[in-house]
């Protein structure tokens, strides 16, 4: 597989990624397993599903709110924000 | 406004089904469009790494992958006929609205990731094949929102595309044969899986024997993993389950228990894990019937609970012209998918033609295998036990099971429509995708499973995907 290292930020942090994985992947490889509050009881939630089912590890991604973190693919320079 | 593609088969869908569907339907003469959410054929079952500029697939290593030489020959043809311009192939888009109007389908994309630079084209066909899949079905179970609790589809699916583990230690549980793969995929990628606990027992699959053994490959299957779980001593639990996920901010831990054959916690027989990161649960997979309720298909009860689509021999729906193949008629694994792709390709290459299905007698024995597999491996009844009141069971609206026992029992929402209306349950952004089974469980009562009907008023959404706002004032009708 492509391991092409790129850089991405997360709530502009700069954070080690491979091209082509995908920004949930990057993530939780380095240790972040939540980056979205629920509205109603603050609780914390990263992945879950995996393959863009259940909207729970939505970002935003270079500005574009509500992006689902398993199927966005990292590249370099993308910044990636919580929620 | 969007391109429009005219072709005589659209195929939604490029997993095991949708592939074979699409290289049927070619190469018995038709033009073919294919939309696929993913980035590249191989769907959810054949999912590898991203090819980045190397269309050759058989430089791409695949982790831990079954029947990968079915899907390199299925790869070549379907590559083949896009060469030859035969096939359009729309990866990189999701269906939000499919229609059927005069005698034409016609469905409505978006692309499935924003950042993908994927452009939305409307598809007009003579003929529809579906082939969306299913995921994991999913139960409720205290703790189940915490971070590090994952589908175990999930986890494999994280494994690969990216090549890395989302955690170090896991606990895998629920029911089914497909929890076998994914620990086994767990441990060949370097972490420890600390067990693997199913809530049925082997002793489920003696009345099936005869059904089993039809499908001898099966076996071959079972004794790999058995013998990749003895390399890496991964203890298989059978009748147990996991009773809490443990930790506050994220899994820490997990509670186990014995259940007894309905599923019932045995008193006495607590169990915890401690130090575990990711917990994985598969409770068998639920097909994706939006497409197929929104243009009107009959469907029926499978014998694993699931809504599923109603088929003729040839894959064809109810709804002339529309066609079905893979978990959608009933949940059977790739190889009966591929089976059920290739005859409805073919079918909906050629629908005026008598020519017999190839292989009718191995789709039969696969899904013959497959009712002996949901029949082993049930959704344990008395699974709505297992809730605390507390327990979050809509993880977009935040609904627990207490607000929904309570709208059963106080206001008397007993189907899944009116369960939503009054609690909010499967209204959020997932649509009742993850909830929905349990939701319209809860709502039939305790130890009820739901009607085809709750099932199907679950599976009714108006659109089948998030789709923005200016996309919907860009349609012209």
């Amino acid at each position: 597989m492509n391991t092409q290292p790129v850089t991405i930020s997360f709530d502009g942090r700069p954070l080690a990624a491979a091209a082509g994985q995908s920004v949930g992947a990057a993530l939780a490889s380095q240790g972040i397993t939540a980056w979205r509050s629920t509205r109603k009881g603050g609780k914390p939630r990263g992945l879950f599903c995996g393959i863009g089912v259940c909207f729970d590890c939505l970002v935003t991604v270079d500005g574009e709110p509500n992006q689902r973190a398993c199927l966005v693919e990292a590249c370099d320079g993308m910044e990636v924000e919580g929620s | 406004m969007s391109t429009v593609v005219t072709v005589d088969v659209a195929v939604v869908g490029a997993g095991p089904a949708g592939l074979a569907a699409a290289v049927a339907a070619t190469e018995t003469g038709a033009r073919v469009a294919v939309v696929d959410a993913g980035n590249q054929p191989g769907g959810q079952f054949w999912r590898h790494a991203p090819e980045t500029g190397n269309p050759g697939t058989a430089d791409v290593q695949p982790h831990g992958h079954h029947g990968w030489s079915t899907y390199l020959d299925l790869r070549a043809r379907f590559d083949a006929a896009r060469s030859a311009g035969r096939i359009t192939y729309l990866p990189g888009l999701q269906v939000w609205m499919a229609q059927h109007s005069g005698d034409a389908f016609v469905l409505r994309t978006t692309a499935a990731v924003a950042s993908s630079g994927a452009t939305p084209a409307t598809v007009a066909a003579d003929r529809l094949v579906l082939c969306p899949g299913g995921y994991d079905r999913q139960l409720p179970i205290p703790g189940w929102d915490l971070p590090g609790v994952m589908a175990a589809g999930g986890i494999q699916a994280f494994i690969k595309a990216n090549g890395v583990l989302p955690g170090k230690r896991f606990v895998i549980a629920g029911t089914g044969p497909f929890l076998l793969p994914v620990a086994a995929g767990i441990a060949e990628a370097g972490g420890k899986v600390l067990a693997v606990l199913e809530s049925s027992s082997p002793s489920a699959w003696l009345p099936h024997l005869r059904a089993a053994a039809g499908v001898p490959g099966k076996a071959l299957e079972g004794m790999a993993y058995a013998a990749v779980f003895a390399r890496h001593r991964i203890p298989y639990r059978t009748r147990n389950i996991v009773t809490e996920i443990l930790g506050t901010d994220r899994a820490e831990g997990v509670r186990t228990a014995r259940v007894d054959a309905a599923g019932r916690v045995r008193p006495g027989t607590a169990r915890t894990y401690a130090d575990v990161d990711v917990v994985g649960f598969g409770w068998g997979f639920t097909p994706q019937l939006e497409l197929p309720v929104s243009l009107g298909v009959e469907t029926r009860l499978d014998a694993d609970g699931s809504l599923v689509g109603i088929v003729d021999e040839r894959q064809q729906s109810s709804v002339p012209g529309l066609y079905l193949a893979g978990e959608v008629t009933g949940v059977g694994g790739a190889t009966l998918a591929v089976l059920e792709g290739l005859a409805a390709g073919a079918a909906a290459a050629r629908p005026e033609s008598d020519v017999p299905v190839k292989q009718p007698a191995a789709i039969a024995r696969h899904r013959r295998f497959a009712q002996a597999m949901h029949h082993a491996h049930p959704v344990p009844a008395a699974w709505q036990d297992w809730l605390s009141p507390d327990t979050t069971v809509c993880r977009c609206e935040e609904v627990t099971a207490g607000e929904i026992t309570e709208a059963r029992d106080q206001l008397g929402a007993r189907d899944i429509r009116s369960l939503k209306s009054f609690t909010r349950a499967g209204m959020g952004w997932c649509q009742g995708r993850v909830c929905g089974f349990a939701s319209a469980c809860l709502s039939a009562g305790p130890g009820q499973m739901p009607d085809a009907g709750s099932l199907a008023s679950s599976a009714k959404r108006p659109l089948a995907a998030p789709v923005g706002i200016g996309e919907l004032a860009a349609q012209d009708g």
